[in-house]
């Protein structure tokens, strides 16, 4: 795939595929920083994939612009070169409460959309999300591929706190909010497990490219779930896909 | 085990250090000192590792007691500070009795001052490092900035050269050049608003901070709208938000951002940079790649410079 380099300083590039969100520049970007992540190039110590771009952080000390520009091109040029064994993808199921306190913006939703709250629900379990970003906050994945009968409009005074957990829709995407913080996304439903904890390696559970699937439970299930999170005795369901 | 006590944090102290690598893809910020040179250079003095943990004190009006006796040394903003009533100099290492007072004054010139020990400050290493995050609320002193009556532990080892003193950057201000690379969206500007950014003088306004420095000054006239599909945000990135006023983001910034980003300050500029102060003015110097290398490659070498004579002063 087609691509340019971009330059962010002596210690920074971005590697282009799209300036729009299209899927194919999202696919080769979660690609390529796969790649660049199994290659462990020394000097290469930040690698963010985004919906259409990739943006490398180096130490021109320890290897130059050049032979960094040879390595993205053999990356992009032999995608399945590096076998991804390790790098496989994987599929999160993460419990939601959905609605009441939890979701206070769910009747909303079905109001706007004309749908029983139920079915909003339904239509939002209904898919399998791919993460195509992590950002803004620690731990925020952007999910796509929504029912864009059930999109809506982010909220023009953004909440001032969110608690931590809390899944949301904003427009056309859904995501969750690992950490208590300020936010304008619409909020459906809660889940108890923690997506980010700064003590366990990797710190953030998922990865851009990995999958999450939803599935609701009640508020009983929510809170059992919440004590064996504290309790350290909680996993959350993974497979490789 | 050494130990300090806060008696005075002044504005903003954190605990940092080189900051928090490789966890930008998981939406952390790198943190770390913003001045790293000065940061680097205290460390040194100190014989610490030059990652090794110091305090990052905005603006000055600190005081600590040192409740064991330390080797420690000052290098950044310009400040007036004494150890128990007696001046001591910055960019040298100076020993401190169990008991003693160092006091801060606010800086004369400059921003940021940082305080090094031997040994370095002992806090958790969170994610590869002890850098405070005070957005995440992790890492440095339980995550926070530093407040009176705050004990820090300091790690064994480094060490105290008598004599030891090192040449510091001079502290810039009035109007200050800051040399940048064009890009990463340069193309969305037109040419008149790129010799608008660099020929414009820009003033530091008082809304900045450890995530960035809000300019403002004359606006760079785009060519295509300047929202752009979010992408990932390099240390020292100019980006232009609609309003036209440039922010250069720092250590704390956000990993990924929409806002077109017009040049990028290169690294061997952010000490100067960290130092500027609300009211001061910036003047971009374009640059390129290979110059942004040599001015970087220097600086290395006067730090490694500096170690290998301390070293040496210490086998006569």
């Amino acid at each position: 795939m087609r691509y340019k380099i971009l330059t962010c300083g002596e210690g920074a590039v971005t590697v282009e595929f799209s300036r729009k969100i299209n899927s194919r520049a999202g696919a080769a970007a979660i690609s390529l920083a796969g790649q660049l992540r199994q290659q462990n190039a020394a000097g290469i110590c930040e690698i963010i994939p985004t919906y259409r771009s990739v943006t490398l952080c180096y130490d021109p000390l320890k290897i130059s612009y050049k032979e960094l520009k040879r390595l993205i091109a053999s990356c992009v040029r032999h995608p399945r070169a590096a076998a991804q064994d390790e790098e496989s993808v994987r599929r999160f199921y993460i419990p939601v409460c959905y609605g009441g306190p939890f979701g206070p913006d769910l009747e909303y939703l079905a109001q706007r959309s004309g749908l029983d709250p139920r079915e909003v629900v339904r239509r939002h379990i209904s898919r399998e999300y791919p993460i195509n970003m992590i950002g803004f906050l620690p731990g925020f994945p952007y999910l796509s591929g929504m029912d864009a009968s059930i999109a809506a409009p982010r909220l023009e005074n953004p909440r001032e706190k969110i608690p931590a957990g809390s899944v949301g829709i904003g427009g056309n995407q859904t995501g969750i909010y690992p950490i208590a913080s300020p936010g304008g996304w619409r909020l459906i439903g809660r889940t108890p497990v923690r997506l980010y904890d700064p003590h366990r390696d990797p710190p953030v559970l998922y990865r851009a490219g990995d999958r999450i699937r939803f599935y609701p439970v009640s508020e009983q299930e929510y809170r059992e779930i919440e004590a064996a999170v504290s309790a350290g005795t909680y996993a959350v369901r993974t497979e490789a896909v | 085990m050494g130990r300090i006590q806060i008696e005075s944090p002044g504005p903003l102290t954190t605990v940092q250090d080189l900051g928090r690598i490789g966890y930008m893809d998981s939406g952390f910020p790198q943190s770390g000192a913003v001045d790293w040179y000065a940061a680097s250079l205290a460390n040194i003095l100190c014989k610490n590792e030059e990652n090794s943990a110091v305090l990052e004190i905005t603006l000055g009006g600190f005081s600590c007691r040192f409740l064991s006796s330390l080797a420690f040394a000052l290098c950044g903003a310009h400040v007036q500070a004494a150890l128990d009533g007696v001046p001591v100099p910055a960019g040298r290492c100076v020993l401190a009795d169990a008991g003693s007072v160092l006091q801060i004054g606010m800086a004369d010139a400059g921003c940021r001052i940082y305080l090094a020990v031997s040994g370095g400050f002992d806090v958790p290493l969170i994610m590869g490092s002890r850098s405070t995050d005070l957005r995440c609320g992790i890492g440095g002193f339980a995550g926070r900035s530093l407040r009176r009556g705050d004990v820090l532990s300091v790690f064994p080892g480094g060490g105290f050269t008598r004599d030891a003193f090192a040449t510091q950057e001079k502290i810039l201000c009035g109007e200050v050049p800051i040399r940048a690379i064009p890009g990463p969206q340069d193309d969305y500007f037109t040419r008149a608003g790129l010799r608008t950014f660099f020929s414009g003088v820009y003033t530091v306004t008082p809304a900045s901070d450890r995530m960035g420095m809000k300019l403002s000054g004359p606006a760079p006239a785009a060519a295509l709208e300047t929202d752009i599909v979010s992408d990932g945000i390099a240390l020292g990135s100019v980006q232009i938000p609609a309003g036209g006023q440039p922010i250069i983001l720092l250590a704390d910034r956000q990993t990924v951002g929409g806002y077109a980003k017009i040049a990028t300050v290169i690294k061997g500029d952010l000490p100067r940079l960290a130092q500027l102060r609300p009211g001061d003015r910036i003047r971009f110097i374009k640059t390129n790649r290979k110059s942004a290398l040599a001015v970087l490659q220097e600086m290395q070498n006067t730090l490694a410079d500096i170690k290998r004579q301390l070293q040496k002063r210490d086998q006569v």
